[in-house]
């Protein structure tokens, strides 16, 4: 198998509540593949399962190598990026800070200046913003520097929790246009999204979740012209 | 921000000449009462790493001071080891159960770690009495002060004033390194935001407990300093009330902050005095009225207020507050 992610029969457990009842989808490398569903659908639970950040069962495999036992900081040294639901902006910290954090678990370490420059090309305002408190900066701003410090990671695969969640249109845009450049270096993307027209837009393939079950799957554009999903996530 | 640095040095060197200065114009007394501000502020940045820092709660630091002053304490009594090498002892073995305190302490969190640790400075001067045959039981132990060694022309009030200062200055130096660096942004940073901590590959778990225990090793340091200055330990003067008292000195010095543990530490030793001065009936309601205009007029400490003065004063652009701000609601609670 070429994939580059492969989720079989993933349950996900917060104590005793089950979040995932056998989830499966695999992921081609190198390409954008988008999440869809409700609140609650169990979007976030999938990265954090990833990411191993909450309990499974269920099989977990990132080029080849099972993920099941590792721990979150094992996940992360293979490359896996996870810019968390809400942002998580470290607000005390400068956005300079928050960025060298994004480096933690990398596993060459060094300098990080062309990684400063490489993600200052995509958001220049965090250039200007370097040394300020990154709590001080706007919503957008601050999703852009969840974005770029996912990068300094230099990851293979960037997991992307609800990028968009209150922001401007704009902005939003903005954002999702950085995303595909970002794609085009070669990081490949799991991106997770409630809003369904701009992920179709950027994502090549699509994974509907239902109340922890992959209910619908297929490449975007036909997904799109769907008529279930229409209705129910497009709106019109 | 280069401009800021030398004036920054200057005044850094300045207070470390005063400091040296001081043993040679104050009385013996006033000297003790120096030395003892500098335990507390060793004692308050430890703490400060714990709480400012990394956003953990603990009510139970007087009991890792206590642990400290009594091992120190015991090596000398009994086995008449010289004060000098009790402190890396106590440092040491504070890391330790500061360590392993840490370890379950991560179930917990906000109000509930605070009542942990609370139980802990409650259980402490209990268990001391218990061990009577090591720590005196109530009665505690009685030392007596080193004499300055090489012949040096110190009594030893003065002596204890330069070993306490020297432990403080190169305590703070370890500290401001630790905490400016790499290790410190991830302390910072699990403060911030635990779960996007966790996602950049930070071992929380880990840097939480290794915190506990350099903290509680700060502490303990601290402890074993103050059975010198003070030549006696009892478990009485390691109750819950100096588990509160230097809880109410990182807060008011400044939490997330590293002057700001000297600040507290010279609140802590000096402002129940001049409560006391102002008023002989009742000293803690004075106290407690320094206590709120303080917080009122100071809501970042006194470091965080020093520092909007400084801002204000040389009229510089945005304040920058850094990591050294205070925890905001969403850690402080739960």
């Amino acid at each position: 198998m070429s994939a580059l992610l492969d989720v079989q029969a993933l349950e996900a457990f917060y104590g005793r509540t089950k979040a995932l009842h056998g989830v499966s989808f695999s992921m081609a490398r190198g390409g954008i593949t988008t999440i869809l569903g409700a609140n609650g659908a169990g979007k976030t639970t999938t990265l954090r399962a990833i990411s191993r950040m909450v309990r499974t069962t269920g099989t977990l495999r990132f080029e080849g190598e099972a993920l099941e036992r590792k721990a979150t900081e094992d996940v992360v040294q293979l490359g896996i990026a996870h810019a968390p639901e809400g942002r998580g902006t470290f607000v005390h910290l400068t956005v300079e800070e928050n960025l060298r954090l994004g480096a933690w678990g990398r596993r060459e370490r060094g300098s990080l200046k062309d990684d400063f420059e490489r993600v200052f090309g995509y958001f220049p305002v965090l250039r200007e913003r370097r040394r300020q408190a990154a709590g001080t900066l706007s919503g957008g701003e601050q999703q852009m520097l969840a974005v770029a410090r996912a990068l300094m990671l230099r990851p293979r695969l960037l997991l992307l929790d609800e990028p968009s969640l209150g922001l401007a249109p704009l902005v939003v845009r903005e954002i999702f246009r950085i995303l595909r450049t970002i794609n085009q270096t070669g990081v490949s993307i799991l991106l997770v999204e409630q809003n369904a027209a701009l992920a179709l837009d950027l994502a090549d393939h699509v994974f509907l979740l239902e109340t922890g079950r992959v209910v619908m799957e297929g490449p975007s554009d036909v997904l799109r012209r769907d008529d279930a999903i229409r209705r129910a996530y497009l709106g019109y | 921000m280069s401009g800021s640095r030398l004036p920054r040095l200057v005044g850094l060197l300045s207070l470390l000449l005063a400091a040296c200065a001081l043993p040679f114009v104050l009385s013996n007394f006033r000297l003790f009462q120096f030395s003892q501000v500098y335990i507390y502020a060793i004692a308050i940045l430890g703490l400060n790493m714990l709480t400012g820092y990394n956003g953990q709660f603990s009510l139970g630091h007087g009991a890792f001071y206590a642990i400290g002053a009594y091992v120190s304490a015991i090596m000398m009594d009994r086995w008449n080891i010289a004060y000098g090498w009790t402190l890396p002892v106590a440092g040491v073995l504070c890391l330790v159960v500061g360590f392993l305190f840490g370890l379950p302490a991560l179930r917990l969190e906000g109000l509930y770690l605070a009542l942990a640790t609370f139980s802990l400075a409650l259980a402490v001067p209990q268990i001391l009495k218990y061990f009577e045959h090591w720590t005196g039981g109530s009665q505690g132990i009685v030392l007596s002060k080193p004499n300055a060694p090489f012949g040096l022309k110190l009594n030893p009030d003065q002596w204890l004033y330069f070993v306490t200062f020297a432990v403080l200055v190169l305590l703070f130096w370890l500290g401001a390194n630790l905490l400016k660096g790499r290790i410190g942004r991830a302390i910072v940073a699990i403060r911030d935001n635990h779960i996007a901590a966790e996602a950049m590959g930070i071992n929380t778990a880990l840097y939480k407990s290794l915190v506990f225990g350099v903290s509680a090793a700060y502490t303990g340091v601290a402890g074993a300093l103050s059975a010198s200055v003070i030549a006696y330990v009892a478990p009485d003067s390691f109750n819950v009330f100096l588990s509160v008292t230097l809880l109410i000195g990182s807060v008011i010095g400044g939490l997330a902050s590293i002057s700001g543990a000297v600040f507290g530490a010279l609140f802590i030793q000096f402002v129940p005095n001049w409560a006391q001065d102002i008023s002989k009936a009742a000293p803690w309601a004075i106290f407690g009225v320094f206590l709120i205009g303080f917080m009122y007029l100071m809501p970042f400490g006194i470091a965080g207020g020093i520092r909007l003065l400084w801002i204000r004063a040389t009229r510089s652009r945005v304040p920058q507050e850094g990591r050294s701000a205070v925890p905001t609601q969403a850690h402080t609670t739960t």
